[in-house]
């Protein structure tokens, strides 16, 4: 309880002394909303097409303006959070449980374990990564399962190996020391004393590949292979808009483009923000 | 102090970095950007002979530049555009044809050369024509079209004399000859560099140019552009007007119209239809629309599984497509609408023609319920991500409509190097294409995409007893001369099309180019690709 | 020295092993079907099949590996479907147009960040501190196609200032003699300065769209490395002995704190290669990036593979190159090894 009361007390001050996290919070609280209730807070059907009101500008009906079908751009452009916020968190998530695992574990157990993790890790990181994920996607189709797990592999190394050091510098430390000598299984040992000891670093690797995991999922959408139409989702909005921005009907892709950008920035910035609180010595 | 005057530079130096200076213009520069010409266009050839393995598209325009074919075809006007004549023939490499019952006789123009100045006779001509029916893919397919199967077929009669025999009646032969595979092609020069494993040359002509047209490929970097230059001694017609042709690949739509708003390059033919709309409405440029040829997008339905293989369904789905909300936010009004024709219009011997279906999703839903699914399915919309430009927001807007009559569909974009091969398959349920004949005859279209042998066009996989006597019957009548019967049958097979509905017709494409002011001579042919030999530069 | 080189190539052979493995796998199990590209349009079930043979793609899958590392080992990459080339061709005349872009991305991104990085490091914590740290972060909170085409909106469409964006120079000039493959370098070595200035017009904005995407991870290590040393005992000591400010975080700070920023730009310069194939597109630029995505959608097995393979015997290489060069910059390293 006193360890949670002090972090949280150090999180205070690290809001206090930087503004930056402490904005990037609030952008978080918000994206978390759209998230949870875009769908009820919305003016328009973000799929209802009009086609006597398609391409207009912003107005008091349509802040965002409105798509070649004559869809609303701010309704899509709430709407899409839920998914473009599920794409970061499940592609985080599922790479926190491949990389970060195996990181733990060849960290831990060292040996062969260390050595198959670390040749899968270092053969994805020669690939260009970009063209691994869309090779990926493209082989076993266009859904958003799969954007996500392209997006997981491609992250994989970065985790195994956080997690990798992590753990190989708590193998010998003395709560895991004491662990043992009273009778914990290794596996129990790693589950329940290291891993809740890499955690916290492991979690500012999350939040900074959270944006990534959007940015990607963006470049695969502007090459074609994003999710499926009539799906809301900011990157295919860019894509799609990106092409009336030389005939003047900038809005398509500007406001999509822009909620991309702040939930990124966001996330990177709060991933700077954790790191703090977490490591303080590590700032950058 | 100082540290900031360091920081002040640097930043000075990034900022230097983004300013550009001003143009420089050479008197010679002017001259050689009067004389060439710069197209832009999506995508280029992957290959420079139509008679090579897999030879896109866009290669179809190189064989057609740079190779002469015997005949040709003349012009006429349409809509004030120059469209080609159908049934008017020109001499290109022949001088004079003479068409008898059961062959035609050649005489090639003496003094035609090719490009490297060897003089083109009738023993490169059949050296060609029999590499286009023996090669096999395309270019053999396509002579097939016209009956023309054998190397037998051709026969050199002397020197400067050439016939071809005709293996059955058949009113597509001529026209099949001049249309871009059987071009004329270097036979000695090709036979110099072919091989044991390569007899016919391929691997030399996918590279090089080895034809008399009027031009040649100077340069070739794939991917990136194609730098053409003009035949000085070009006989198959006047000599071009344009001595260099530069064409540019330019993968964004956005840029290709940038480019032609700022008179960077000179025409492009392939933008979005609502940058057409709106160029031809800023007036800078001249915009030239054409409906294609024997051409139609439809939506195509699988007849031989469910729930399409219903009429009653079929029909409700060709009532509950947004026609006008297609042609006003897809199309921007830029193609001939395949619907809504009046309901006491008699059908017309021409193809294509207007439906007589409207978007009516009352009738829709009736239909549906008389065909059992009151409350609709579910199933896959599938479209070319090729031309995803139009398709996909086709394929939204249909969704949404058939999603008002129960009809839940998922969209499945299917990249373009695969659609072919999906399609093939014949198992997709609902889907939209366009196609679009090169020899423009109802029968021809039909024969391809509604006639029982099922072809691979034949997508729906459509089988009707009736339809296929319309057409057999179409195609005798028309190599017999037989006016009456001719019209009869095909207005049977269009109508029994329509009655049955295995696939909507929704419109007809426009090809549209755009260039600029002091760019003309633009001609519509069949294939729909550029012809470099009537464009003019003032 | 030597030993260390060797054990570090002995250590990526199976990591190289892994990608060429993986890729073919990729490779087989894209949707497309090369031997019904190849059959064209009409090409019937047959006509397919035949193809399908003669392409050797009815084999099992392991004879086709087998095959494929035949050819590999003769240097033989294959021909690609889309552009009828041979693909060790292509990728060797694309290679060039990437690096060369990659690079001045990185120039013009190093401009911007070192100095930023420098400023904030001077006062940390400070508004200039936060402000850099947010422009920096929004650079790389843009997807770069999108940078891209608002960079082509407004310099070439809108102002003017900027060429057409149609690859590696205007259709009016004819690129240098090739040397180095760089236009930059031999439009000087050919002594031609107006084929340097129009090289130079048409990589601004790529070059630019790059930067700003990389602007971050430098700008970062460049402050982080910067308040590493200023706090450091010789340079209080500078500071203490009576050195101006400028003089002390220019030449003895900077000089220090760079080695870290080398580092770290060899990450980003392998990064920003295989990053720019958006670019690529964009600006129609004939890199080696470009020609990977097209025919990665075009189920195009033989170029996906090459340009695979590539980069990451180039990311091996530059990670070793990197090594050795801190080696020879900190002696340290170099005792230790």
């Amino acid at each position: 309880m006193t360890a949670l009361a002090a972090t949280v007390r150090h999180a205070r001050y690290v809001m206090g002394e930087n503004p930056v996290t402490g904005f990037a919070f609030a952008l978080f609280v918000l994206i978390v909303i759209a998230a949870a209730f875009g769908p009820y807070l919305v003016p328009h059907d973000p799929f209802a097409s009009d086609t006597i009101v398609a391409l207009k500008p912003p107005s008091l009906r349509h802040w965002f303006g409105t798509d070649q079908l004559g869809r609303d751009v701010f309704s899509r452009v709430i709407v899409a959070t839920r998914l473009d916020f599920f794409i970061a968190i499940a592609s985080v998530v599922l790479v926190f449980l491949m990389g970060g695992l195996a990181g733990v574990a060849a960290g831990y157990f060292g040996g062969w374990t260390d050595r198959i993790v670390g040749r899968i890790a270092d053969t994805i990181m020669a690939f260009p990564l970009f063209v691994l994920a869309m090779g990926i996607v493209a082989a076993l189709g266009n859904t958003v399962q799969n954007i996500v797990i392209a997006t997981a592999i491609v992250n994989f190394p970065l985790y195994a190996r956080v997690a990798r050091a992590e753990a190989n510098v708590r193998r010998e430390a003395g709560f895991v020391e004491a662990a043992r000598l009273s009778g914990n299984s290794e596996f129990r040992i790693v589950g329940f004393h290291v891993l809740p000891n890499v955690f916290p670093i492991l979690a500012v690797q999350m939040s900074l590949t959270m944006g990534y995991a959007i940015l990607n999922a963006a470049g695969l959408s502007f090459i074609g292979l994003g999710v499926r139409p009539p799906t809301a989702e900011w990157g295919i909005m860019v894509a799609e808009g990106a092409a009336f921005i030389v005939s003047g009907e900038w809005w398509i892709a500007l406001f999509p483009g822009a909620a991309l950008m702040i939930a990124v920035f966001c996330f990177n910035l709060l991933g700077d923000g954790l790191r703090d609180i977490v490591d303080p010595r590590r700032r950058t | 102090m100082k540290r900031r005057e360091f920081l002040r530079s640097m930043s000075a130096v990034a900022a230097g970095g983004m300013v550009s200076a001003p143009a420089v213009w050479s008197p010679a520069k002017a001259q050689s950007r009067q004389e060439t010409l710069l197209i832009v266009s999506e995508s280029g050839p992957n290959n420079l002979d139509i008679h090579g393995v897999g030879t896109n598209v866009p290669g179809y325009e190189v064989s057609w530049n740079c190779y002469d074919r015997l005949i040709s075809h003349e012009m006429k006007t349409v809509n004030g555009t120059p469209y080609y004549d159908r049934d008017k023939f020109k001499m290109e490499l022949a001088e004079d044809m003479k068409i008898g019952d059961m062959s035609a006789t050649f005489k090639l123009k003496k003094n035609a050369t090719f490009h490297d100045g060897t003089p083109v006779t009738a023993k490169d001509v059949k050296w060609s024509l029999d590499r286009a029916v023996t090669v096999g893919g395309f270019p053999t397919f396509q002579m097939g079209a016209g009956s023309l199967t054998k190397p037998e077929q051709f026969v050199v009669v002397d020197d400067n004399t050439f016939r071809v025999d005709f293996l059955r009646k058949d009113r597509l032969t001529i026209p099949d000859l001049a249309v871009i595979v059987p071009c004329i092609v270097n036979s000695e020069l090709v036979k110099k560099n072919a091989t044991e494993k390569d007899p016919w040359g391929l691997e030399y002509t996918k590279q090089n140019t080895a034809g008399s047209g009027a031009y040649r490929v100077a340069s070739w970097t794939a991917g990136t552009e194609v730098i053409f230059e003009r035949n000085e001694n070009w006989k198959g017609g006047p000599l071009p007007k344009i001595k260099r042709i530069v064409w540019r690949i330019v993968p964004s739509a956005g840029n290709r119209r940038a480019l032609l708003e700022r008179g960077d390059a000179d025409i492009s033919y392939d933008l979005p239809n609502k940058d057409f709309v709106e160029l031809k409405d800023a007036g800078k440029l001249t915009i030239v629309s054409t409906p294609y040829s024997n051409g139609i997008q439809y939506i195509g339905m699988n007849v031989k599984t469910p729930p399409f293989d219903n009429l009653k369904v079929r029909q409700a789905v060709a009532y509950a497509i947004p026609y006008q909300k297609i042609m006003d936010a897809v199309l921007f009004g830029l193609s001939k609408p395949m619907f809504g024709a009046p309901a006491d219009k008699a059908t017309e011997v021409a193809w294509p023609q207007p439906t007589k279906f409207n978007t009516d999703i009352a009738k829709a839903k009736q239909l549906m319920a008389e065909a059992g699914y009151p409350n609709g399915f579910e199933t896959t919309l599938s479209f070319d991500l090729g031309f995803a430009g139009v398709n996909e927001p086709l394929c939204v807007l249909t969704q949404e409509s058939l999603a008002q009559i129960g009809i839940k569909c998922t969209i499945n974009k299917i990249p373009g190097a695969t659609w072919r091969t999906e399609l093939n398959k014949k198992t997709l349920p609902l889907y939209t294409n366009v196609f679009s004949g090169w020899l423009d005859y109802p029968e021809y279209f039909f024969i391809w995409c509604y006639h029982g042998k099922n072809s691979i066009f034949n997508t729906m996989s459509y089988q009707s007893k009736t339809l296929d006597g319309f057409v057999d019957g179409a195609v005798t009548a028309a190599a017999e001369g037989n006016k009456a019967t001719y019209e009869t049958d095909v207005k049977g097979f269009v109508d029994t099309a329509f009655t049955d509905m295995p696939r909507i017709p929704i419109y007809q494409p426009y090809v549209n180019v755009a260039m600029q002011k002091n760019v003309s001579g633009y001609q519509y042919w069949f294939h729909r690709r550029l012809d470099y030999r009537s464009l003019v530069k003032a | 020295m030597g030993n260390l080189i060797l054990k570090r190539l002995l250590l990526a052979v199976p990591s190289l092993i892994g990608v060429v493995i993986v890729t073919f796998l990729l490779t087989r199990a894209l949707p497309g079907d090369p031997a019904a590209y190849f059959a064209g349009p009409a090409a019937t079930a047959e006509a397919v099949e035949e193809i399908r043979v003669k392409l050797g793609l009815d084999q099992p899958l392991i004879v086709q590996f087998v095959r494929y590392i035949g050819d590999l080992s003769h240097g033989d990459l294959g021909s690609s479907l889309t552009t009828g080339q041979p693909v060790a061709a292509e990728i060797k005349r694309r290679l060039p147009a990437s690096a060369e872009l990659t690079l001045l991305g990185l120039l013009v991104s190093m401009a911007i960040a070192v100095p930023l990085g420098i400023l904030a490091a001077t006062q940390p914590g400070s508004l200039i501190d936060h402000a850099c740290r947010v422009v920096t972060t929004a650079g790389v909170s843009l997807p770069v196609f999108f940078t891209g085409l608002i960079l082509i909106y407004v310099f070439y469409y809108k102002l003017g200032w900027a060429p057409a964006p149609l690859g590696r120079l205007d259709i009016f000039f004819s690129p240098p003699p090739q040397v180095t493959g760089f236009y930059l370098i031999d439009s000087l070595i050919a002594g031609n300065g107006a084929l340097f200035v129009a090289s130079l017009k048409q990589l601004i904005l790529p070059a630019l769209t790059l930067g700003i995407f990389s602007l971050a991870p430098i700008a970062r290590m460049t402050r982080a490395s910067m308040l590493a040393v200023l706090s450091s005992d010789f340079v209080r000591s500078a500071r203490a002995s009576g050195l101006s400010s400028f003089t002390v975080v220019v030449t003895y700070a900077f000089r220090n704190a760079m080695l870290p920023v080398i580092t770290t730009l060899g990450m980003v310069f392998s990064f920003l290669l295989g990053a720019n194939v958006l670019v690529e597109k964009v600006f129609a630029w004939p890199g080696i990036g470009s020609f990977a995505v097209e025919a990665l959608i075009a189920s195009d097995f033989a170029p996906v593979q090459g340009f695979v393979l590539t980069m990451a015997i180039m990311y091996v290489a530059l990670n070793l190159i990197i090594d050795i060069l801190y080696g020879l910059i900190d002696p340290r390293m170099r005792l230790e090894a």
